[in-house]
């Protein structure tokens, strides 16, 4: 477990990556930041550049034209970044891996580290996700 | 005179039938040669504000529907044509008439295959540029 | 340039080759041309709708855009109505009516956040979607969801809005009824807002109608549409209430409308709560004749525009569908060209596109073609503004 990984459970830095979602997984995400979750206060901040991020989150279904986009998204990124996806289209693809313009799933783009699935997850829910990961990555169960 | 009366007056024959499913409902045929100078005038004469575009893969070859929109009544009046030729289905491009037509007619032609003749600027909108050639989503021999 | 723009270039976007959805080209601080790419969001559902059966492609449409979620299967299934002639019992129509005018006020809400968010105004953003939050708890107490509440289906509603539900939902349009007064005020009141929205991204009524643009973009110019008028479904012909509009085409009007457009979509609600009849919800279909069918709606973006074509088995034939942003954004190539780059952020948003759509954007220099900015750095371009507009008035006031 490298120290860096440990220190980011303190302070999460996320940046967004969308592939080509329907909007509302990341309506709930800026939700979070909103009065009611407020998760500012747990040291999450959303950054506008991946080179900050610690952790990466992708939401929506992958097509020809976000798939190396969201690549080099992830290339980009300071290792360790966990990968978060959030929602049934980018746990899965739900009901458009059958479309003509769906080349794969996120996780066959990007290893994955969390899944958080719903269609929209709620925020309760993305939190849930994030202290798992937390505790997950802090080594305690 | 409503809308019925001055679609059918200014067209005149160019019509070459009439389906009326409901007061709101209408749609009409007419020659595929003719689409332009039936566009301009229901646009630009008549004032109809064009919504969208349909264009769909059937047996008998591609058919078009122009779906133009009268707001005042609510009525939508629908355009219809058949492009026979399926292996080369072929029409004139109406985007030189509206703006708007310049996208949808690219979705058409990635989408169907549809050559739009005297379109500026026939590319990709909505898949890669490096999609396979000769591969039409919609077109309903297409293997997905 | 009469004074020095400090450009804030980094952190240097990583994607440079990429085709973004917004390229917007400068020459100093004017902008003199925009590229719009789209696709990104191109999932082929029209293709999948082929292969569902009808119920199952009000699921599917529903997931075209999260904040129209309703829209899209409203009219879809108005299509599919319109196409077998179809008597929906008239409780649905009601209960459609509540749930699509429910969404109006969140996804207004919405924008009216974002909008504060991208001219510096945090705490808008705050309060705006605040209070989105009692709407979301309602959408969730009648649904089961808070977004996607997939209350559509060919010749009803799948769920019933109990009666012991409808007094919660009245003390939330109360609560409601404040907060759009005081974003009313607070947005007309506020000097600083008015000259950051007032004369920017003018869309004239005649651009507006070449453009074919709808909705709440189109209404802002001076254009008189709106299809709950003009060609009535669900309860709209049964209550009361008015089309907003306004001339000016600018930013300040857009917003004008939306806010304005919440207290209609208040008084509609709460008229139906009190006429809805009791009885059934769903006509029971059970198959779907031969025909055409298009069906419309005016969700908060304008026009949506769907068209199904049956021949009499249990999935469409061809499915075509025209969301409001198709025809809106294209506009964006006249009302934000000859603008500055600090009110591009807000020009390109005031017509209400997809969230996403404005994280891909990028400003290039005319002459280098260089790429100089992403999204972030203009909306921190476009804060910068307001915050020296504001120093600006502090100072001549004291």
């Amino acid at each position: 477990m490298s120290i860096k990984l440990k220190a980011l459970t303190k302070s999460i830095w996320v940046f967004h990556a969308a592939c080509s979602p329907c909007n509302n997984c990341d309506i709930e995400i800026l939700d979070l930041l909103t009065p009611r979750y407020d998760i500012e206060r747990l040291g999450i901040v959303l950054v506008g550049s991946v080179r900050h991020a610690d952790a990466l989150l992708v939401t929506g279904v992958p097509n020809y034209k976000t798939k190396e986009r969201l690549k080099k998204i992830y290339d980009q990124a300071a290792k360790p970044c966990v990968v978060v996806a959030i929602g049934g289209c980018a746990c899965g693809r739900i009901m458009f891996r059958d479309s003509y313009n769906s080349p794969c799933a996120v996780d066959e783009i990007v290893p994955v580290d969390v899944y958080i699935p719903g269609c929209p997850p709620k925020p309760e829910a993305m939190i849930a996700g994030i202290a798992k990961l937390i505790k997950k990555v802090r080594g305690e169960k | 005179m409503s809308m019925v009366g001055e679609i059918k007056e200014k067209l005149g024959s160019k019509i070459t039938g009439w389906n009326e499913h409901s007061s709101k409902r209408i749609y009409f045929w007419i020659k595929p040669q003719d689409i332009k100078e039936v566009a301009g005038i229901l646009f630009n004469e008549l004032k109809l504000r064009f919504s969208i575009a349909t264009g769909q893969d059937t047996p008998k070859g591609i058919e078009m529907l122009y779906h133009f929109c009268y707001d005042k009544a609510g009525q939508v009046f629908s355009v219809c044509l058949l492009i026979e030729d399926k292996k080369n289905p072929r029409i004139d491009s109406i985007a030189s008439l509206f703006k708007g037509a310049e996208w949808i007619e690219r979705e058409i032609w990635e989408l169907l295959g549809v050559d739009f003749v005297g379109h500026p600027n026939l590319t990709h909108l909505l898949l890669i540029d490096e999609w396979p050639q000769g591969k039409y989503p919609l077109r309903h021999s297409h293997e997905s | 340039m009469s004074h020095k723009i400090v450009l804030p270039i980094g952190p240097y976007h990583p994607l440079q080759e990429e085709p973004e959805f917004f390229r917007l080209y400068v020459e100093g601080e004017k902008v003199v041309d925009i590229d719009i790419v789209i696709g990104y969001m191109h999932r082929g559902i029209e293709e999948l709708s082929e292969h569902k059966h009808f119920d199952q492609v009000a699921f599917l449409v529903e997931r075209i855009c999260g904040i129209c979620s309703t829209s899209h299967p409203f009219a879809y299934v108005n299509a599919v109505e319109d196409l077998g002639r179809i008597q929906v019992p008239e409780r649905a129509l009601y209960i459609r009516t509540v749930i699509a005018e429910m969404e109006r006020i969140h996804s207004h809400l919405l924008w009216l956040g974002l909008a504060g968010h991208f001219i510096g105004y945090n705490t808008v953003w705050m309060w705006a979607w605040k209070y989105r939050e009692p709407i979301l708890n309602m959408f969730e107490m009648i649904s089961g969801n808070r977004n996607h509440y997939a209350m559509m289906k060919v010749g009803g509603v799948r769920r019933d809005i109990k009666e012991e539900d409808i007094p919660a939902l009245k003390k939330v349009l109360d609560e409601l009824s404040g907060a759009v007064d005081m974003f009313k005020g607070a947005v007309m009141d506020d000097p600083v807002i008015q000259a950051r929205l007032k004369g920017v991204g003018i869309l004239t009524r005649q651009q507006a109608v070449d453009w074919c643009v709808v909705g709440p973009t189109a209404r802002a110019s001076g254009i008189n549409i709106d299809i709950r008028r003009d060609d009535p479904y669900g309860a709209y012909d049964k209550v009361d209430w008015n089309v907003i509009t306004e001339k000016d085409g600018d930013v300040f009007a857009k917003t004008i409308v939306r806010i304005l457009e919440m207290h209609e979509s208040i008084r509609i609600i709460r008229q139906c709560l009190d006429k809805m009849p009791k009885g059934e919800i769903d006509a029971d279909i059970k198959d779907v004749p031969p025909g055409d069918g298009i069906g419309r709606v005016e969700a908060p973006r304008g026009e949506c525009f769907h068209y199904v074509r049956s021949d009499g088995t249990n999935r469409p034939v061809r499915h075509k569908i025209r969301a409001p942003s198709y025809a809106n954004v294209a506009s964006n190539k006249v009302a934000a060209v000859g603008g500055t780059i600090s009110d591009a952020a807000i020009t390109l948003a005031a017509v209400d596109p997809c969230y996403c759509c404005t994280e891909r954007l990028a400003v290039l220099d005319r002459g280098t073609d260089k790429k100089i900015m992403n999204g972030w750095d203009l909306i921190k371009l476009s804060q910068e503004k307001t915050r020296r507009m504001q120093e600006a008035r502090n100072a001549a006031i004291k």
